[in-house]
């Protein structure tokens, strides 16, 4: 004999409207948590573990973990740029950028409230070389002068820096001539100048780092361990997008961690209710349950139906939690990365994987909650479930 | 004694379905402790700025944290009016062991230090070994009792700011005033940095991260902090002054969107929670249509039948929130425990038990309205003809 039809399962749900929609709202509100978590932190992964380019590799002073305290001297610079495995330019020179990395205090929009916003010191080597840098308006800045760009998140976010616009720090005023657009990475925050000026107007003689282009594949272990063995160097290399994803993985750490904790917690109030509805539809229906095994339904088809119902109700706040936090790709959200003391911005993303894992989510959600329940109702006795009054 | 009745027929009802009653109330406890420990993480995190004295400030480099200040300000601030005292600071950033135990670090200035936090207890015989020790440092009872370090001990940091591993030499232990000072930093000598960065970056030689400045009275500070930054505005680091408490919510600030994220979904718990009561409320409303239709019928008011739902459903929210409450205080503690120095006061408030309380209080409450209003509305020959 085949089980009971899903069409019966579902009209049982629809039988109740108010509490069916009751559960599904709660359960739903634990999913929409639980998306949301998953894109912030898918969000996070993809500006950040996007910044920068693989055939670029990174160089900083060894142990100083950030940019912005590193520090590489002229010497230096141009020891590291004469190594194996760096790409050159048609003139024969190295690819290769020096670059200086300062935070400055910029209000935000709307608050007296400072972020630190990363201003970064580049040369034209240095902007070529990142391949997803596209300016989006104005012009590039002109070497030598005191003309910056900004990220487009920085001039559509939080301190709504615009063209035209004059930022003070370092003891002189950067005109902005130009936006730039670097496809949704962690370079979007970040404020363009010339490295020479930057130099000059923050009085620094060492740089922060150097990035430079690497030849092809095979060049980057070349140069790493040409780079490890010259003894006139402390400093160590990794691949730019290898060195930006670590830079994020505390504060993604930090959000999957804490709202992965509450997600757990939550679901346990939603199991809850799931099982509330579905110990009342068994209780509701003791005598139909009755009919059905007299009808000869077996125990397993019983378990099954009620089962069928609560992953039904699972899957239902599943759609619903997952068609809300679609919603929240529209969220931009700028933060402090406590690693790099520096503002990042993120968007959160929506991806297939995410998807799936919400919807099993919420399927598990529905089985637990509903899996007492139906066992209670295949366990009912045939002829008192026929007597009974409900 | 109307309500006497009443309360003895609440108590009856809440007790007809156990297995349902238990399980909402499980759930509710569930909210209120995730209410609560959610509200408490996030009020941790203001506990720095908060004790923060209100006659002191902090100067710094106006362009951000990340650029020094030449040490040679320290004799400029003492000169201006309503300054106590004057002290400085560099953020040390090393590593011990490894980046999972972190604890802050700060080059001080060994004369000052204590003079200007009087609020970190430490013996003159303890201070006076310090002093005199070139590379010894002062920590906090915290981490001394977390990582076993006795007075005489040997520890190594790996700096990040500054390269190298260092060796400090423990030549005492501070303890908080209260038990809201952070016992967890690791204070050594200016001196021995700036001797050591001289002879390695000389341009960065000389430079200190901030400046803390006692006033002589609290309510100078606009003025005070305001003198500060015009002195030095047209020199070449301009400062950026404000109060302690302010320079610490600025801290708190940066992480406002996560901590927003955490109060939000504070009170998504009493939603969902909100859902499953009234859930729970529904249910037990529609089963006993007839019973509140005969009740209705024996001359019972619908206020009366209305206020029997209502005391069921605040009563099963309130034993569910006392539930909760009384397992947050535990929980709490575990927590600190469990998540090390990650914050230096957790506490749960008297104000937190307060909102749990309410919390349960407006769950209990809203989850009657709808079951209430139907029953009050219902006419009697249809209650009693329902069909549960």
């Amino acid at each position: 004999m085949k089980g009971l039809s899903l069409a019966y399962v579902a009209r049982n749900l629809l039988a109740r409207k108010f509490t069916t929609c009751l559960t599904v709202a709660g359960m739903g509100l634990v999913v929409f948590v639980f998306a949301t978590v998953l894109m912030m932190a898918a969000g996070l992964r993809h500006t950040l573990g996007g910044t920068g380019s693989a055939s670029n590799v990174l160089v900083i002073r060894q142990g100083s973990q950030t940019e912005v305290q590193s520090t590489i001297d002229h010497d230096e610079a141009n020891i590291i740029a004469a190594m194996p495995g760096i790409a050159t330019d048609a003139q024969g020179q190295p690819l290769a950028s020096r670059e200086v990395l300062v935070l400055v205090n910029l209000p935000k929009k709307g608050s007296a409230r400072l972020s630190n916003v990363i201003v970064r010191g580049t040369t034209d080597d240095g902007i070529s070389m990142r391949h997803k840098i596209k300016l989006i308006a104005g012009r590039q800045f002109r070497p030598g002068t005191s003309e910056i760009i900004v990220g487009a998140g920085v001039a559509r976010g939080h301190t709504g820096t615009q063209i035209g616009d004059t930022l003070h720090f370092g003891l002189r005023d950067w005109t902005v001539v130009g936006i730039f657009d670097a496809g949704g990475s962690g370079f979007d925050a970040e404020i363009w100048g010339d490295s020479e000026q930057m130099m000059q107007a923050f009085h620094r003689v060492t740089f922060s780092s150097e990035v430079l282009h690497l030849r092809d594949n095979a060049s980057y272990d070349i140069f790493t361990k040409a780079l490890a063995t010259d003894p006139r160097l402390q400093v160590e290399a990794k691949r730019e997008s290898d060195f930006y994803a670590d830079q994020s993985k505390q504060l993604a750490t930090f959000i999957s961690v804490l709202g992965q904790a509450i997600t757990l917690i939550f679901s346990i109030g939603a199991i809850i209710g799931a099982m509330i509805t579905m110990y009342a539809s068994v209780a509701n229906r003791t005598r139909e349950i009755g009919t059905l095994r007299a009808l000869g339904f077996q125990r397993q088809n019983i378990v099954n139906a009620f089962l069928a119902e609560a992953m039904l109700l699972g899957l239902s706040a599943g759609v619903l939690g997952l068609i809300g936090a679609s919603f929240m790709q529209l969220l931009e959200i700028s933060t402090t990365n406590m690693q790099t003391f520096s503002e990042v911005i993120f968007t959160l993303i929506m991806t297939p994987a995410i998807a799936v894992e919400v919807l099993l989510f919420s399927l598990i959600m529905g089985v637990l909650g509903g899996f007492l329940p139906a066992l209670r109702a295949s366990r009912l006795e045939i002829v008192e479930a026929l007597r009974s009054t409900t | 004694m109307a309500w006497l009745y009443l309360l003895r027929l609440v108590v009856k009802n809440v007790g007809r379905n156990r297995l349902r009653t238990g399980l909402t109330m499980v759930g509710i406890a569930v909210a209120i402790i995730s209410y609560g420990m959610l509200r408490t993480i996030v009020q941790s995190w203001y506990a720095g700025a908060e004790q923060s004295s209100a006659a002191r400030l902090i100067t710094r480099n106006d362009s951000s944290l990340a650029f020094p200040l030449p040490v040679s300000y320290a004799g400029d601030l003492r000169k201006i009016d309503g300054v106590s005292a004057v002290t400085w600071a560099n953020w040390f950033g090393g590593i011990y062991i490894d980046e999972k135990h972190f604890f802050p670090q700060f080059a001080v200035d060994a004369d000052t230090y204590f003079t200007v936090y009087p609020e970190y207890k430490i013996s003159p015989e303890a201070l006076e070994v310090f002093r005199h020790e070139r590379r010894g440092a002062i920590v906090g009872a915290k981490i001394a009792k977390e990582y076993g370090w006795k007075v005489g001990d040997q520890i190594p940091l790996k700096g990040t700011i500054y390269p190298g591993t260092w060796n400090f030499t423990i030549s005492g232990i501070y303890t908080g005033a209260d038990d809201k000072i952070d016992e967890t930093q690791f204070i050594f000598h200016w001196d021995y940095l700036n001797e050591t960065v001289k002879a390695v970056l000389p341009s960065q030689a000389d430079n200190v991260g901030l400046f803390v400045v006692n006033l002589l009275h609290a309510s100078d500070s606009a003025l005070v902090s305001a003198a500060i930054d015009s002195s030095f505005h047209n020199s070449l680091a301009a400062t950026h002054t404000e109060t302690q408490k302010a320079f610490q919510l600025g801290f708190v600030a940066m992480v406002d969107t996560i901590l927003v994220a955490i109060q939000t979904v504070a009170y998504v718990v009493i939603l969902i929670i909100m859902a499953v009561m009234a859930n729970t409320m529904a249910m037990t409303a529609r089963e006993r249509t007839r019973e509140y239709a005969t009740l209705k019928a024996l001359g019972f008011s619908p206020a009366f039948v209305m206020a029997l739902i209502a005391g069921e459903s605040v009563a099963i929210a309130l034993i569910g929130g006392v539930l909760g409450i009384l397992i947050t205080f535990p929980l709490a503690s575990a927590f600190h425990a469990a998540t090390g120095h990650l914050f230096a006061i957790f506490e749960v408030t008297p104000l937190t038990v307060l909102l749990q309380l309410a919390a349960a209080l407006f769950v209990g409450v809203m989850s009657a309205i709808a079951p209430a209003w139907h029953t009050s509305r219902l006419r009697i020959v249809d209650g009693l003809r329902a069909v549960s």
